[in-house]
């Protein structure tokens, strides 16, 4: 059986979710950023994972699995939206998405 | 194992860091898929067989695939100069310094937690099955409507649809459609 | 029985709520028949519980109905709780009845408006708040009716709000009536804090034990009552609102600016007579604001031009006499003239709003003349009702209501012949103004020609007011005519009777001459107007006339005093320091404004980095604490 200190366990997970942070924060491509946000998903399912391995629970595999179908779903509606944002503004750029401004004091 | 551990751990580490720096997409996914496997070492070694092939099949096999399709569909050229252009380096600075100061939170998180003994087990699909359509029985039943939910969504905007404009607006669209191409 | 009297104000309400939640988009025949038929429900509700209470009296003479609790706080208490005794029957009779007749016949008159769902909206929220204000057994659920009918007289004035001036008439209306409202108010705190209830029984009955006769508290109370009275019944000295409320459509006028609003007053009056009998120096103040009022108003309404400001200020006249009546203490004869003069001045307004609907919006009278052979029905309905203003002797109920007062106002022991003189001139010129409307609009030559003739909803509920006018009279003989006293008797179960002083003198006399001016007025009429028009003519070309036309130069008079002086001060204060304070709030707003839409890039990134910049400050801070 493996005897890995947990925290080192936990510290992994959280390098990966750091990692997947500084990538949707740093990248402008929006699929790097969904992709970035799949690495944070993954991560926090793997404290899950590790926690149910440390109190030999299956809750922690159980959440992993309910994490996994939001995921996918997420995935799924966000590929569709990246598809059509792409066929409207033909560009993947997420700063040019800004409809959402205050145009009344910048325009 | 330990040693197993620690070199999946690193692949992962490593290729993740890849995966979101690399300028081409399809190279940065596989790199993406490279990570995953190993989490899914991982997750063998920690005693979750069935979640490990979970992540193999859905992830690495399903939602990358998926990926991999839509950046094929979208078929984006001159991609890595706008990545140039996207990713100046002193970008990486403010988001490094936040990840520093998260990961000293974890850091100081984790000496103070008590629980240090290390006591893996090892945990069968088995008895995730049975937890999963007991205890979780309203989970799973929620986790599938919004499954379907996110089935009707994605196909609800991905459909291609016809634009239809009245004819006075026809030019104006025209004069627009031309315009923003420099962007590409 | 008590469920239906509920429903009686419950009824309106409702088809207020359903008109105007649903009103736009219902076609016109139903709106016409919920607003009417709502009205019309509490009309035949309110026969049958009338029936009931006539022939059934309960031992104390009230039935009441508690609905639920409002307020219960501080020792206040009240109610919404109504309760129906011989007072407040006559008036939910007047209430229901003329307002179901107005409303049949609004139907008509509005048709094609393009608010006429509003229209009803409205007049329904008048009908549920004038019989909140009638059967409330508090004064604060009395004051919410008032204030209700107040809000709808405003609403209804205003109702053509795309002309300014109407939305001005509006205005002042609201305004000067909330001088007096605002009396009543303080008179409401001041019984309340001294004598601790605010239900209109108990308080009664701790006035008549708490307070000595002419006690400087009774006195003070009973003056702000008398404000708030003075000011919702367009009395001396705020009665300068009414005749510009003629703004609003003829059957808003007929039914709250001539039949039953403006009435709230003698109502309020009457329901708190034990007050005001503490208080004789109010009384008689209240029996003087009548008789100045009635021949003030009198002067006026025979200069007009217009239709319906003659009609407003003979309202306003016909209340100076209910109020002569109240201060002399006829109770029951100030209530029948109300009952009365309900039903000839709504027949009027409406046979008049007929008049000036034919005519296109038409409403000088010397620009019409010669409409008896035009409209017959309008005419002879018209006649019978200026026959019963101008108190015709005999066949119209005006003259026994009216006799009837100027009788108190000399024999009672609160009345004096200065009272009675004023009321008799008062009665000359009524009908003297009366009648010179009529010959001026119907006899003569034909000036403008009505273009088709009124329809059934017009016309019936003008004939059936026509009959009223006729016969309401007699159910209240004078002693030298058979002494029937079928309406003052049910009255005199609440209302104390009359304390006569001069028994010596004979009634007849007094009809004689009260029928002997009335005549002579019509007379007079004729001769000026119809025989030899020159000589009214120089007569209103002259000063005085001026004078009395523009309603005593009252609106001139308080333009100077308070509307020019607060504008005055208005303007050097636009720039005070308090504005100061309130720019900088608005300054320091627009600042923040500007810093925070600059955040509002509508970057889905930035938007990322605020949120992970400030969970990682959150988590830091956890961590250390």
């Amino acid at each position: 059986m493996v005897t890995i200190p947990i925290e080192i366990q936990i510290l992994f997970a959280a390098s990966l979710f750091l990692l997947g942070l500084i990538g949707l924060l740093v990248r402008r491509n929006i699929i790097f950023m969904l992709m970035s946000i799949e690495v944070m998903f993954n991560s926090a399912g793997l404290v899950f994972i590790i926690a149910g391995s440390r109190w030999g629970q299956t809750d922690g595999q159980v959440m992993f699995i309910f994490i996994l179908a939001v995921a996918a779903a997420e995935v799924s509606v966000g590929l569709a939206l990246i598809l059509q944002m792409f066929h409207h503004y033909k560009t993947l750029d997420a700063d040019e998405l800004s409809k959402l401004r205050d145009s009344k004091n910048d325009s | 194992m330990n040693t197993i551990f620690y070199i999946a751990a690193l692949v992962a580490l490593v290729s993740t860091a890849l995966a979101i720096s690399g300028r081409n997409a399809i190279h940065a996914l596989l790199f993406l898929i490279v990570s995953l496997l190993s989490i899914s070492v991982i997750f063998f070694i920690l005693g979750a067989p069935f979640i490990a092939a979970l992540e193999v099949i859905v992830y690495a096999g399903a939602i990358m695939v998926l990926f991999i399709f839509v950046i094929m569909m979208l078929n984006v050229g001159l991609e890595k100069e706008m990545e140039n252009k996207w990713l100046r380096p002193g970008m990486w600075i403010l988001p490094s310094i936040l990840a520093f100061i998260l990961l000293i939170d974890f850091l100081s998180m984790l000496r103070s937690m008590n629980y240090r003994e290390i006591r893996g087990q090892i945990i069968l699909p088995k008895q995730v099955g049975i937890s999963l359509f007991t205890t979780y029985l309203l989970g799973v039943e929620i986790s599938a409507m919004l499954l379907l939910a996110g089935i009707v969504g994605a196909y609800h905007l991905g459909r291609q649809k016809k634009k239809v404009i009245h004819r006075f607006l026809e030019k104006i669209e025209e004069t627009h459609a031309e315009a923003p191409d420099t962007n590409l | 029985m008590t469920l239906l009297l509920a429903l009686i104000p419950i009824l309106p309400l409702f088809g207020f709520l359903v008109l105007s939640i649903f009103g736009g988009r219902l076609p016109w025949k139903v709106v016409a028949t919920i607003g009417t038929g709502s009205v019309g429900l509490s009309a035949l509700l309110t026969l049958i519980i009338g029936t009931v209470f006539l022939s059934l009296p309960s031992p104390d003479g009230v039935y009441a109905v508690n609905l639920w609790e409002w307020i219960n706080t501080g020792g206040l208490t009240a109610n919404i709780s109504f309760r129906l005794d011989a007072l407040s029957l006559v008036f939910i009779f007047v209430v229901t009845f003329v307002g179901f007749l107005i409303h049949v016949y609004s139907v008509e008159f509005m048709k094609g408006d393009e608010g006429f769902s509003r229209f009803f909206a409205y007049m329904n929220l008048f009908v549920f708040s004038m019989l909140v204000l009638v059967l409330a057994d508090n004064l604060l659920l009395l004051y919410l009716g008032w204030e209700g009918v107040g809000l709808c007289s405003y609403l209804l004035i205003g109702f053509w709000y795309k002309e300014p001036a109407n939305g001005y008439a509006a205005r002042k209306a609201f305004i000067i009536t909330r001088v007096g409202d605002t009396a009543m108010i303080i008179g409401l705190f001041l019984l309340f804090i001294n004598l601790g209830t605010l239900n209109i029984n108990e308080l009664m009955q701790q006035a008549s034990l708490k307070w000595a006769m002419g006690s400087p508290l009774a006195l003070l109370t009973a003056a702000l009552l008398l404000g708030g009275a003075v000011g919702k019944s367009a009395q001396l000295p705020l009665q300068t609102w009414l005749p510009d409320a003629m703004a609003g459509p003829s059957p808003v006028s007929a039914l709250i600016h001539a039949a039953t609003m403006v009435t709230a007053g003698v109502y309020l009056i009457a329901r708190t007579h034990v007050l005001f009998a503490l208080a004789p120096a109010v009384q008689t103040a209240v029996a003087v604001i009548g008789a100045l009022t009635l021949l003030l108003a009198g002067f006026s309404a025979l200069t007009q031009h217009d239709l319906k400001r003659i009609l407003a200020y003979s309202t306003i006249s016909q209340i100076g006499y209910m109020f002569l009546a109240l201060g002399v203490g006829a109770w029951s004869a100030a209530i029948f003239h109300f009952m009365v003069h309900a039903f000839f001045k709504a027949l009027l307004f409406l046979a008049g709003g007929a008049v000036i609907l034919l005519l296109h919006e038409e409403h000088d009278i010397f620009k019409m003349g010669g409409l008896r052979k035009k409209m017959p029905v309008i005419f002879w309905t018209f006649l019978i009702g200026s026959a019963s203003l101008a108190a015709l002797p005999l066949i119209t109920a005006g003259f026994y209501s009216k006799d009837q007062i100027l009788w108190f106002a000399w024999s009672a022991s609160n009345g004096s012949p200065w009272l009675w003189a004023a009321g008799f001139v008062g009665a000359f010129l009524t009908s003297l103004y009366t009648f010179r409307m009529v010959f001026i609009t119907f006899f003569g030559e034909t000036k403008t020609e009505p273009d088709h003739q009124p329809g059934k909803l017009i016309v019936i509920p003008i004939v059936i007011l026509a009959v009223f006018s006729l016969l309401a009279g007699f159910i209240e003989l004078p002693g030298s005519m058979g002494s029937f006293h079928l309406f003052s008797d049910v009255l005199n179960t609440l209302l104390p009777s009359v304390i006569l002083s001069h028994e010596n003198v004979s009634e007849i006399v007094f009809q004689v001459l009260a029928s002997v001016i009335s005549l002579s007025g019509i007379y007079l009429a004729y001769v000026l107007y119809l025989k030899k028009p020159a000589l009214a003519g120089s007569f209103n070309k002259s000063r005085i006339s001026n004078f009395f036309y523009s309603g005593w130069g009252f609106d001139r008079v308080y333009d100077i005093v308070f509307v020019k002086p607060v504008v005055w001060l208005a303007d050097i204060d636009k720039n005070d320091f308090i504005d100061l304070f309130s720019k900088g709030i608005a300054m320091v707003t627009i600042f923040f404004n500007k810093a925070l839409s600059l955040m509002q890039n509508g970057k889905v990134r930035w938007a990322v980095m605020a949120l992970a910049i400030g969970i990682v400050f959150i988590l830091t801070i956890m961590m250390n604490l």
